[in-house]
Protein backbone atom coordinates (compact mmCIF):
# COMPACT_ATOMS: atom_id res chain seq x y z
CA UNK A 1 0.00 0.00 0.00
CA UNK A 2 2.69 2.49 1.06
CA UNK A 3 4.25 1.84 -2.10
CA UNK A 4 1.23 2.79 -3.96
CA UNK A 5 0.89 6.28 -2.68
CA UNK A 6 4.30 6.76 -3.15
CA UNK A 7 4.11 6.11 -7.09
CA UNK A 8 1.01 8.37 -7.22
CA UNK A 9 2.99 11.54 -5.59
CA UNK A 10 5.68 10.85 -7.21
CA UNK A 11 4.99 12.61 -10.50
CA UNK A 12 3.30 14.77 -8.69
CA UNK A 13 5.92 16.85 -7.67
CA UNK A 14 7.03 18.42 -10.68
CA UNK A 15 3.25 19.17 -12.03
CA UNK A 16 3.52 21.40 -8.82
CA UNK A 17 6.32 22.79 -9.69
CA UNK A 18 5.25 23.73 -12.77
CA UNK A 19 1.93 24.51 -11.79
CA UNK A 20 3.78 27.37 -9.14
CA UNK A 21 5.83 28.98 -12.05
CA UNK A 22 2.44 28.99 -13.99
CA UNK A 23 0.99 30.75 -11.13
CA UNK A 24 3.89 33.32 -11.02
CA UNK A 25 3.91 33.96 -15.21
CA UNK A 26 -0.09 33.98 -15.09
CA UNK A 27 0.42 37.08 -12.00
CA UNK A 28 2.93 38.92 -14.01
CA UNK A 29 0.86 38.47 -16.84
CA UNK A 30 -2.47 40.34 -14.94
CA UNK A 31 -0.03 42.71 -13.71
CA UNK A 32 1.39 43.99 -17.03
CA UNK A 33 -2.46 43.38 -18.35
CA UNK A 34 -3.74 46.00 -15.99
CA UNK A 35 -0.97 48.42 -16.75
CA UNK A 36 -1.57 48.42 -20.55
CA UNK A 37 -5.20 48.44 -19.69
CA UNK A 38 -4.63 51.87 -17.79
CA UNK A 39 -3.07 53.24 -20.19
CA UNK A 40 -5.10 52.24 -22.80
CA UNK A 41 -8.36 54.37 -20.49
CA UNK A 42 -5.90 57.58 -19.96
CA UNK A 43 -4.99 57.35 -24.37
CA UNK A 44 -8.48 56.79 -24.45
CA UNK A 45 -10.09 58.99 -22.01
CA UNK A 46 -8.15 61.55 -21.56
CA UNK A 47 -5.65 61.86 -24.10
CA UNK A 48 -6.99 61.26 -27.29
CA UNK A 49 -8.83 64.34 -29.23
CA UNK A 50 -12.83 64.96 -29.02
CA UNK A 51 -14.39 63.75 -32.15
CA UNK A 52 -15.87 66.50 -34.51
CA UNK A 53 -19.95 65.72 -34.81
CA UNK A 54 -20.31 62.95 -31.95
CA UNK A 55 -18.45 64.40 -29.49
CA UNK A 56 -17.21 62.79 -26.41
CA UNK A 57 -19.66 60.12 -26.88
CA UNK A 58 -16.80 59.00 -29.88
CA UNK A 59 -14.80 57.58 -26.82
CA UNK A 60 -17.04 54.38 -26.36
CA UNK A 61 -15.40 53.63 -29.78
CA UNK A 62 -12.02 52.79 -28.37
CA UNK A 63 -13.37 50.08 -26.16
CA UNK A 64 -16.12 48.52 -28.91
CA UNK A 65 -13.76 48.23 -31.78
CA UNK A 66 -11.44 46.68 -29.65
CA UNK A 67 -13.90 43.88 -28.34
CA UNK A 68 -15.30 43.43 -31.77
CA UNK A 69 -11.81 42.54 -33.34
CA UNK A 70 -10.99 40.15 -30.66
CA UNK A 71 -14.31 39.08 -30.40
CA UNK A 72 -13.80 37.91 -34.11
CA UNK A 73 -10.32 36.09 -33.87
CA UNK A 74 -11.28 34.27 -30.60
CA UNK A 75 -13.69 31.74 -32.65
CA UNK A 76 -10.59 31.01 -34.38
CA UNK A 77 -9.17 29.36 -31.55
CA UNK A 78 -12.04 27.69 -30.60
CA UNK A 79 -12.00 25.94 -34.13
CA UNK A 80 -8.56 25.25 -34.24
CA UNK A 81 -8.79 23.73 -31.20
CA UNK A 82 -12.11 21.95 -32.23
CA UNK A 83 -10.54 20.16 -35.36
CA UNK A 84 -7.51 19.64 -32.98
CA UNK A 85 -9.43 17.47 -30.99
CA UNK A 86 -11.29 15.25 -33.94
CA UNK A 87 -8.49 14.62 -35.44
CA UNK A 88 -6.12 13.53 -32.02
CA UNK A 89 -9.75 11.91 -30.54
CA UNK A 90 -8.44 8.61 -31.26
CA UNK A 91 -4.80 8.51 -31.82
CA UNK A 92 -3.63 10.71 -28.61
CA UNK A 93 -7.35 10.88 -26.56
CA UNK A 94 -4.80 13.08 -23.71
CA UNK A 95 -3.79 15.96 -25.61
CA UNK A 96 -7.14 15.75 -27.36
CA UNK A 97 -8.46 17.00 -23.75
CA UNK A 98 -6.35 19.55 -23.49
CA UNK A 99 -7.27 21.04 -27.02
CA UNK A 100 -10.75 20.49 -25.72
CA UNK A 101 -10.26 22.61 -22.89
CA UNK A 102 -8.74 25.31 -24.99
CA UNK A 103 -11.70 24.76 -27.15
CA UNK A 104 -14.07 25.66 -23.78
CA UNK A 105 -11.94 28.67 -22.93
CA UNK A 106 -12.15 30.55 -26.13
CA UNK A 107 -15.61 29.98 -26.69
CA UNK A 108 -16.81 31.19 -23.56
CA UNK A 109 -14.26 34.22 -23.63
CA UNK A 110 -15.68 34.27 -27.15
CA UNK A 111 -19.45 34.80 -25.36
CA UNK A 112 -18.46 37.69 -23.11
CA UNK A 113 -15.99 39.81 -25.58
CA UNK A 114 -19.12 39.53 -28.13
CA UNK A 115 -21.71 40.47 -25.61
CA UNK A 116 -19.41 43.30 -24.64
CA UNK A 117 -19.31 44.79 -28.08
CA UNK A 118 -23.25 44.30 -28.40
CA UNK A 119 -23.62 46.20 -25.58
CA UNK A 120 -20.77 49.04 -25.73
CA UNK A 121 -22.67 49.19 -29.88
CA UNK A 122 -25.90 49.11 -28.06
CA UNK A 123 -25.38 51.79 -26.26
CA UNK A 124 -23.65 54.21 -28.88
CA UNK A 125 -26.35 53.26 -31.15
CA UNK A 126 -28.99 54.79 -28.56
CA UNK A 127 -27.02 57.88 -28.77
CA UNK A 128 -25.77 58.12 -32.05
CA UNK A 129 -28.71 56.93 -33.92
CA UNK A 130 -31.17 57.26 -31.49
CA UNK A 131 -32.17 53.84 -31.07
CA UNK A 132 -30.69 50.79 -29.31
CA UNK A 133 -30.65 48.69 -31.94
CA UNK A 134 -31.26 48.54 -36.05
CA UNK A 135 -30.91 45.49 -37.96
CA UNK A 136 -27.84 46.54 -40.71
CA UNK A 137 -25.57 44.06 -41.79
CA UNK A 138 -22.74 44.12 -39.20
CA UNK A 139 -24.97 44.39 -35.67
CA UNK A 140 -27.14 41.14 -37.28
CA UNK A 141 -24.10 39.13 -38.18
CA UNK A 142 -22.24 39.94 -35.09
CA UNK A 143 -25.68 39.00 -32.71
CA UNK A 144 -25.67 35.68 -34.97
CA UNK A 145 -22.26 34.74 -33.87
CA UNK A 146 -23.07 35.74 -30.54
CA UNK A 147 -26.39 32.50 -31.15
CA UNK A 148 -24.63 30.31 -32.00
CA UNK A 149 -21.59 29.97 -29.62
CA UNK A 150 -24.49 30.14 -26.94
CA UNK A 151 -25.80 27.48 -28.58
CA UNK A 152 -22.43 25.59 -28.42
CA UNK A 153 -21.87 26.20 -25.03
CA UNK A 154 -25.31 25.05 -24.03
CA UNK A 155 -25.41 22.07 -26.44
CA UNK A 156 -21.99 21.10 -24.18
CA UNK A 157 -23.70 21.60 -20.57
CA UNK A 158 -26.49 19.64 -22.55
CA UNK A 159 -24.86 16.38 -23.97
CA UNK A 160 -23.82 13.18 -22.05
CA UNK A 161 -21.15 13.19 -19.82
CA UNK A 162 -19.03 11.14 -21.56
CA UNK A 163 -19.92 13.08 -24.82
CA UNK A 164 -19.66 16.14 -24.60
CA UNK A 165 -16.14 17.44 -26.21
CA UNK A 166 -17.22 15.41 -29.79
CA UNK A 167 -20.57 17.11 -29.88
CA UNK A 168 -19.06 20.43 -29.21
CA UNK A 169 -16.41 20.05 -31.43
CA UNK A 170 -18.56 18.84 -34.17
CA UNK A 171 -20.91 22.04 -33.12
CA UNK A 172 -17.49 24.23 -33.47
CA UNK A 173 -17.23 23.11 -37.00
CA UNK A 174 -20.20 24.00 -38.14
CA UNK A 175 -20.37 27.16 -36.56
CA UNK A 176 -17.01 27.87 -37.91
CA UNK A 177 -18.58 27.58 -42.09
CA UNK A 178 -21.35 29.20 -40.73
CA UNK A 179 -19.69 32.67 -39.71
CA UNK A 180 -18.88 33.57 -43.58
CA UNK A 181 -22.01 32.02 -45.08
CA UNK A 182 -23.77 34.33 -42.69
CA UNK A 183 -21.98 37.61 -43.11
CA UNK A 184 -21.99 37.86 -46.79
CA UNK A 185 -26.28 36.88 -46.73
CA UNK A 186 -26.52 39.72 -44.36
CA UNK A 187 -24.30 41.81 -46.35
CA UNK A 188 -26.65 41.10 -49.12
CA UNK A 189 -29.32 41.39 -46.99
CA UNK A 190 -28.90 45.50 -45.87
CA UNK A 191 -26.29 47.33 -44.64
CA UNK A 192 -26.53 50.62 -42.23
CA UNK A 193 -23.58 50.59 -39.84
CA UNK A 194 -20.82 53.44 -40.50
CA UNK A 195 -18.22 52.48 -42.45
CA UNK A 196 -15.10 50.77 -41.32
CA UNK A 197 -12.95 52.93 -39.99
CA UNK A 198 -9.86 51.00 -40.31
CA UNK A 199 -10.05 49.15 -43.92
CA UNK A 200 -12.96 51.16 -45.72
CA UNK A 201 -13.78 54.54 -47.13
CA UNK A 202 -14.15 55.90 -43.19
CA UNK A 203 -10.78 57.56 -41.91
CA UNK A 204 -9.04 57.57 -38.89
CA UNK A 205 -7.03 60.59 -37.01
CA UNK A 206 -3.80 59.73 -36.58
CA UNK A 207 -3.55 60.76 -32.67
CA UNK A 208 -6.37 58.51 -32.28
CA UNK A 209 -4.59 55.58 -33.15
CA UNK A 210 -2.24 55.66 -30.09
CA UNK A 211 -5.31 55.31 -27.95
CA UNK A 212 -7.02 52.64 -30.55
CA UNK A 213 -3.68 50.53 -30.40
CA UNK A 214 -3.34 50.55 -27.20
CA UNK A 215 -6.83 49.28 -25.59
CA UNK A 216 -6.74 46.82 -28.82
CA UNK A 217 -3.33 45.21 -26.99
CA UNK A 218 -4.85 45.38 -23.55
CA UNK A 219 -8.01 43.54 -24.69
CA UNK A 220 -6.49 41.27 -26.24
CA UNK A 221 -3.85 40.59 -23.22
CA UNK A 222 -6.59 40.27 -20.57
CA UNK A 223 -8.61 38.21 -23.10
CA UNK A 224 -5.53 36.00 -23.32
CA UNK A 225 -5.28 35.75 -19.61
CA UNK A 226 -9.27 34.81 -19.47
CA UNK A 227 -8.64 31.96 -21.84
CA UNK A 228 -5.67 30.80 -20.20
CA UNK A 229 -7.32 31.10 -16.46
CA UNK A 230 -10.67 28.68 -17.53
CA UNK A 231 -8.07 26.27 -19.55
CA UNK A 232 -6.60 26.16 -16.19
CA UNK A 233 -9.59 25.54 -14.22
CA UNK A 234 -11.44 23.52 -17.06
CA UNK A 235 -7.47 20.71 -16.72
CA UNK A 236 -7.76 21.02 -13.08
CA UNK A 237 -11.17 19.34 -13.43
CA UNK A 238 -10.22 17.23 -16.47
CA UNK A 239 -7.59 15.85 -14.09
CA UNK A 240 -9.76 15.69 -11.01
CA UNK A 241 -12.37 13.17 -13.41
CA UNK A 242 -9.38 11.19 -14.52
CA UNK A 243 -8.12 10.46 -11.10
CA UNK A 244 -11.81 9.58 -10.12
CA UNK A 245 -12.00 7.61 -12.76
CA UNK A 246 -8.17 6.07 -11.94
CA UNK A 247 -9.57 5.23 -8.44
CA UNK A 248 -12.52 4.02 -8.70
CA UNK A 249 -10.39 1.10 -11.52
CA UNK A 250 -8.76 0.51 -8.78
CA UNK A 251 -10.82 -0.15 -6.52
CA UNK A 252 -12.41 -2.56 -8.48
CA UNK A 253 -9.52 -4.71 -8.28
CA UNK A 254 -9.09 -4.07 -4.91
CA UNK A 255 -10.42 -7.91 -3.97
CA UNK A 256 -7.95 -9.55 -6.06
CA UNK A 257 -5.34 -7.97 -4.80
CA UNK A 258 -5.24 -9.96 -1.55
CA UNK A 259 -5.32 -13.13 -2.45
CA UNK A 260 -2.30 -12.55 -4.32
CA UNK A 261 -0.15 -10.49 -1.11
CA UNK A 262 -1.58 -13.42 0.97
CA UNK A 263 -0.40 -16.10 -1.11
CA UNK A 264 3.41 -16.02 -0.78
CA UNK A 265 3.79 -16.52 3.23
CA UNK A 266 1.54 -19.18 2.83
CA UNK A 267 3.74 -20.83 0.28
CA UNK A 268 6.72 -20.41 2.76
CA UNK B 1 -22.39 1.90 -57.38
CA UNK B 2 -22.21 -0.15 -54.04
CA UNK B 3 -22.49 3.26 -52.06
CA UNK B 4 -25.74 3.91 -53.67
CA UNK B 5 -26.98 0.52 -53.38
CA UNK B 6 -26.55 0.77 -49.06
CA UNK B 7 -28.28 4.48 -49.79
CA UNK B 8 -31.09 3.02 -51.61
CA UNK B 9 -31.53 0.31 -48.93
CA UNK B 10 -31.54 2.94 -46.18
CA UNK B 11 -33.88 4.69 -47.84
CA UNK B 12 -36.38 2.24 -48.81
CA UNK B 13 -36.57 1.04 -45.01
CA UNK B 14 -37.26 4.41 -43.65
CA UNK B 15 -40.35 4.90 -46.73
CA UNK B 16 -41.37 1.90 -45.47
CA UNK B 17 -41.53 2.76 -41.84
CA UNK B 18 -43.31 6.18 -42.50
CA UNK B 19 -45.92 4.25 -45.06
CA UNK B 20 -46.83 1.91 -42.41
CA UNK B 21 -47.66 4.04 -39.36
CA UNK B 22 -47.23 7.72 -40.98
CA UNK B 23 -46.49 9.34 -37.89
CA UNK B 24 -44.13 11.88 -39.23
CA UNK B 25 -45.73 13.13 -42.42
CA UNK B 26 -49.99 13.12 -40.41
CA UNK B 27 -48.14 15.21 -37.37
CA UNK B 28 -46.16 17.70 -39.64
CA UNK B 29 -49.08 18.49 -42.29
CA UNK B 30 -51.61 18.84 -39.37
CA UNK B 31 -48.80 21.27 -37.45
CA UNK B 32 -48.02 23.47 -39.50
CA UNK B 33 -51.35 23.99 -40.94
CA UNK B 34 -52.06 25.13 -37.32
CA UNK B 35 -49.05 27.36 -37.28
CA UNK B 36 -50.89 28.86 -40.75
CA UNK B 37 -54.46 29.23 -39.53
CA UNK B 38 -52.72 30.83 -36.23
CA UNK B 39 -50.39 33.53 -38.18
CA UNK B 40 -53.44 34.06 -40.32
CA UNK B 41 -55.35 35.05 -37.12
CA UNK B 42 -52.52 37.27 -35.51
CA UNK B 43 -51.10 39.56 -38.75
CA UNK B 44 -55.24 39.24 -40.23
CA UNK B 45 -53.16 40.53 -43.62
CA UNK B 46 -54.78 42.50 -46.81
CA UNK B 47 -53.52 41.04 -50.06
CA UNK B 48 -50.77 43.01 -50.77
CA UNK B 49 -49.30 42.28 -46.89
CA UNK B 50 -49.87 38.69 -46.95
CA UNK B 51 -47.59 38.86 -50.43
CA UNK B 52 -45.30 40.41 -48.36
CA UNK B 53 -45.26 37.99 -45.16
CA UNK B 54 -46.71 34.67 -46.65
CA UNK B 55 -42.88 33.59 -47.56
CA UNK B 56 -41.83 33.90 -43.68
CA UNK B 57 -44.74 32.16 -42.61
CA UNK B 58 -44.06 29.62 -45.15
CA UNK B 59 -41.03 28.93 -44.14
CA UNK B 60 -41.29 29.21 -40.55
CA UNK B 61 -44.25 26.78 -40.63
CA UNK B 62 -42.25 24.13 -42.40
CA UNK B 63 -38.82 24.70 -40.15
CA UNK B 64 -41.39 24.22 -36.89
CA UNK B 65 -43.09 20.99 -38.47
CA UNK B 66 -39.87 19.72 -39.86
CA UNK B 67 -38.50 19.87 -36.57
CA UNK B 68 -41.32 17.73 -34.61
CA UNK B 69 -40.39 14.67 -38.05
CA UNK B 70 -36.70 14.96 -37.56
CA UNK B 71 -36.48 14.04 -33.64
CA UNK B 72 -38.84 11.33 -34.54
CA UNK B 73 -37.01 9.50 -37.51
CA UNK B 74 -33.57 9.15 -35.11
CA UNK B 75 -36.17 7.93 -32.15
CA UNK B 76 -36.69 5.13 -34.31
CA UNK B 77 -33.31 4.07 -34.74
CA UNK B 78 -32.91 3.68 -30.89
CA UNK B 79 -35.80 1.62 -30.24
CA UNK B 80 -35.12 -1.99 -29.85
CA UNK B 81 -31.18 -0.94 -30.20
CA UNK B 82 -31.74 -0.64 -33.76
CA UNK B 83 -28.55 2.05 -33.98
CA UNK B 84 -25.85 0.14 -32.72
CA UNK B 85 -26.58 -2.37 -35.12
CA UNK B 86 -25.93 -0.09 -37.77
CA UNK B 87 -23.05 0.85 -36.10
CA UNK B 88 -21.84 -3.01 -36.60
CA UNK B 89 -22.91 -3.42 -40.11
CA UNK B 90 -20.00 -2.67 -42.43
CA UNK B 91 -21.73 0.14 -44.92
CA UNK B 92 -20.65 3.40 -44.66
CA UNK B 93 -22.19 5.87 -41.99
CA UNK B 94 -22.97 8.52 -44.47
CA UNK B 95 -25.06 6.15 -46.39
CA UNK B 96 -26.84 6.12 -43.33
CA UNK B 97 -27.27 9.20 -43.04
CA UNK B 98 -27.81 10.33 -46.75
CA UNK B 99 -30.89 7.39 -46.69
CA UNK B 100 -32.12 9.13 -43.52
CA UNK B 101 -31.85 12.79 -45.09
CA UNK B 102 -33.83 12.07 -48.37
CA UNK B 103 -36.46 10.13 -46.88
CA UNK B 104 -37.27 12.98 -44.51
CA UNK B 105 -36.70 15.37 -47.76
CA UNK B 106 -39.60 12.74 -49.19
CA UNK B 107 -41.82 13.53 -46.18
CA UNK B 108 -41.46 17.46 -45.78
CA UNK B 109 -42.19 18.00 -50.13
CA UNK B 110 -45.00 15.98 -49.41
CA UNK B 111 -46.25 18.25 -46.70
CA UNK B 112 -45.40 21.12 -48.81
CA UNK B 113 -47.60 19.87 -51.51
CA UNK B 114 -50.32 19.96 -49.30
CA UNK B 115 -49.47 23.17 -47.77
CA UNK B 116 -48.82 25.18 -50.84
CA UNK B 117 -52.18 25.16 -52.61
CA UNK B 118 -53.98 25.87 -48.78
CA UNK B 119 -51.39 28.95 -48.68
CA UNK B 120 -52.50 30.18 -51.63
CA UNK B 121 -56.26 29.76 -51.02
CA UNK B 122 -56.16 31.14 -47.26
CA UNK B 123 -53.61 34.39 -48.23
CA UNK B 124 -55.37 35.02 -51.75
CA UNK B 125 -51.92 34.92 -53.42
CA UNK B 126 -51.29 35.03 -56.82
CA UNK B 127 -47.07 35.36 -57.34
CA UNK B 128 -46.64 38.51 -59.09
CA UNK B 129 -43.23 37.33 -59.90
CA UNK B 130 -42.27 34.28 -62.07
CA UNK B 131 -43.95 31.95 -59.83
CA UNK B 132 -42.01 28.95 -61.34
CA UNK B 133 -38.77 29.91 -59.42
CA UNK B 134 -40.49 28.07 -56.54
CA UNK B 135 -40.38 24.73 -57.93
CA UNK B 136 -36.37 25.76 -57.79
CA UNK B 137 -36.69 27.56 -53.95
CA UNK B 138 -39.14 24.91 -52.50
CA UNK B 139 -36.50 21.47 -53.05
CA UNK B 140 -33.63 23.97 -52.39
CA UNK B 141 -35.02 24.97 -49.11
CA UNK B 142 -36.41 22.22 -47.91
CA UNK B 143 -32.68 20.05 -48.69
CA UNK B 144 -31.20 22.91 -46.49
CA UNK B 145 -33.52 22.35 -43.60
CA UNK B 146 -33.50 18.53 -43.53
CA UNK B 147 -30.16 17.79 -44.37
CA UNK B 148 -28.80 19.83 -41.28
CA UNK B 149 -31.67 18.61 -39.21
CA UNK B 150 -31.20 15.19 -39.40
CA UNK B 151 -27.59 15.26 -38.82
CA UNK B 152 -28.49 17.57 -35.69
CA UNK B 153 -31.09 15.36 -34.88
CA UNK B 154 -28.29 12.60 -34.65
CA UNK B 155 -26.73 14.53 -32.75
CA UNK B 156 -29.27 15.00 -30.23
CA UNK B 157 -28.95 11.22 -29.66
CA UNK B 158 -26.06 12.17 -27.56
CA UNK B 159 -27.43 14.75 -25.46
CA UNK B 160 -30.26 14.39 -22.14
CA UNK B 161 -32.87 16.36 -23.90
CA UNK B 162 -33.02 15.38 -27.37
CA UNK B 163 -36.19 17.55 -27.99
CA UNK B 164 -34.86 20.78 -27.18
CA UNK B 165 -31.07 20.32 -28.38
CA UNK B 166 -32.25 19.96 -32.23
CA UNK B 167 -33.72 23.57 -32.55
CA UNK B 168 -31.29 25.63 -30.25
CA UNK B 169 -28.55 24.45 -32.62
CA UNK B 170 -30.32 23.97 -35.91
CA UNK B 171 -31.62 27.49 -36.18
CA UNK B 172 -28.51 29.68 -35.38
CA UNK B 173 -27.18 27.35 -38.01
CA UNK B 174 -29.67 27.53 -40.81
CA UNK B 175 -30.24 30.96 -40.03
CA UNK B 176 -28.94 32.41 -43.45
CA UNK B 177 -30.19 29.62 -45.32
CA UNK B 178 -33.67 30.93 -43.76
CA UNK B 179 -32.75 34.25 -44.84
CA UNK B 180 -32.60 33.25 -48.28
CA UNK B 181 -35.58 30.65 -48.53
CA UNK B 182 -37.91 33.74 -47.74
CA UNK B 183 -36.09 36.60 -49.41
CA UNK B 184 -36.12 34.27 -52.37
CA UNK B 185 -39.96 33.64 -51.82
CA UNK B 186 -40.85 37.33 -51.05
CA UNK B 187 -39.08 38.67 -54.28
CA UNK B 188 -40.73 35.53 -56.03
CA UNK B 189 -44.54 36.56 -54.54
CA UNK B 190 -44.42 40.32 -54.76
CA UNK B 191 -42.14 40.52 -58.03
CA UNK B 192 -40.10 43.66 -57.01
CA UNK B 193 -36.64 41.72 -56.93
CA UNK B 194 -34.64 38.91 -58.56
CA UNK B 195 -34.65 35.98 -56.30
CA UNK B 196 -31.58 34.77 -58.71
CA UNK B 197 -29.05 35.72 -55.90
CA UNK B 198 -30.72 34.04 -52.77
CA UNK B 199 -31.39 30.58 -55.02
CA UNK B 200 -27.53 30.70 -55.81
CA UNK B 201 -27.26 31.37 -52.40
CA UNK B 202 -29.31 28.64 -51.17
CA UNK B 203 -27.33 26.13 -53.64
CA UNK B 204 -23.89 27.32 -52.24
CA UNK B 205 -25.14 26.79 -48.91
CA UNK B 206 -26.39 23.52 -49.44
CA UNK B 207 -23.39 22.06 -51.10
CA UNK B 208 -21.08 23.34 -48.23
CA UNK B 209 -23.22 22.12 -45.45
CA UNK B 210 -23.86 18.44 -47.41
CA UNK B 211 -20.20 18.10 -47.93
CA UNK B 212 -19.54 18.95 -43.96
CA UNK B 213 -22.41 16.94 -42.43
CA UNK B 214 -21.45 13.46 -44.65
CA UNK B 215 -17.67 14.17 -43.76
CA UNK B 216 -18.64 14.35 -40.06
CA UNK B 217 -21.61 12.30 -39.54
CA UNK B 218 -18.76 8.91 -39.34
CA UNK B 219 -17.75 11.06 -35.81
CA UNK B 220 -21.46 11.42 -34.56
CA UNK B 221 -22.44 7.66 -35.08
CA UNK B 222 -19.16 6.95 -33.41
CA UNK B 223 -18.88 9.01 -30.37
CA UNK B 224 -18.40 7.98 -27.12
Amino acid sequence: MPQRTHTISGPDAPAEQSSSTGQILGLLWLAATLVVLVIGFRQAIFIAPTEATMGNMQRIFYYHVPLAILGLIFPYVNFGASVAYLILRRRNPLSALTADALALASAEVTVVYVSLCLATGMLWGRAAWGIWWAWDARLTSLLLLWLLYVAYLLTRRLSLSGETSTVGAVISVFAAIDVPIVYMSIQWWRTQHPAPVLTGEGSLDHSMYVAFGWNVLGWAMWGIFLIAFRFALERRRQLQQQELALSVLEASLEPIQPRFTQEPPNAL
Amino acid sequence: MNYLHHVLTHLRKDLRLEWRSRDAINGMLFFSLLVVVIFSMAFDPTAAASRQIAGGILWVALLFASITALNQGWAREVRNHVLDAQRLTPAPASALFLGKALANLIFVSAVELVLAPLFVIFYNLHALGEGWMMFLVLPLGTWALVCNGTFFAALGLRTRNRELMLPLVLFPISLPALLAMIQATTAILTGESDPELWVKMLFGYNVVFTTVCLLLFDIVLNAE
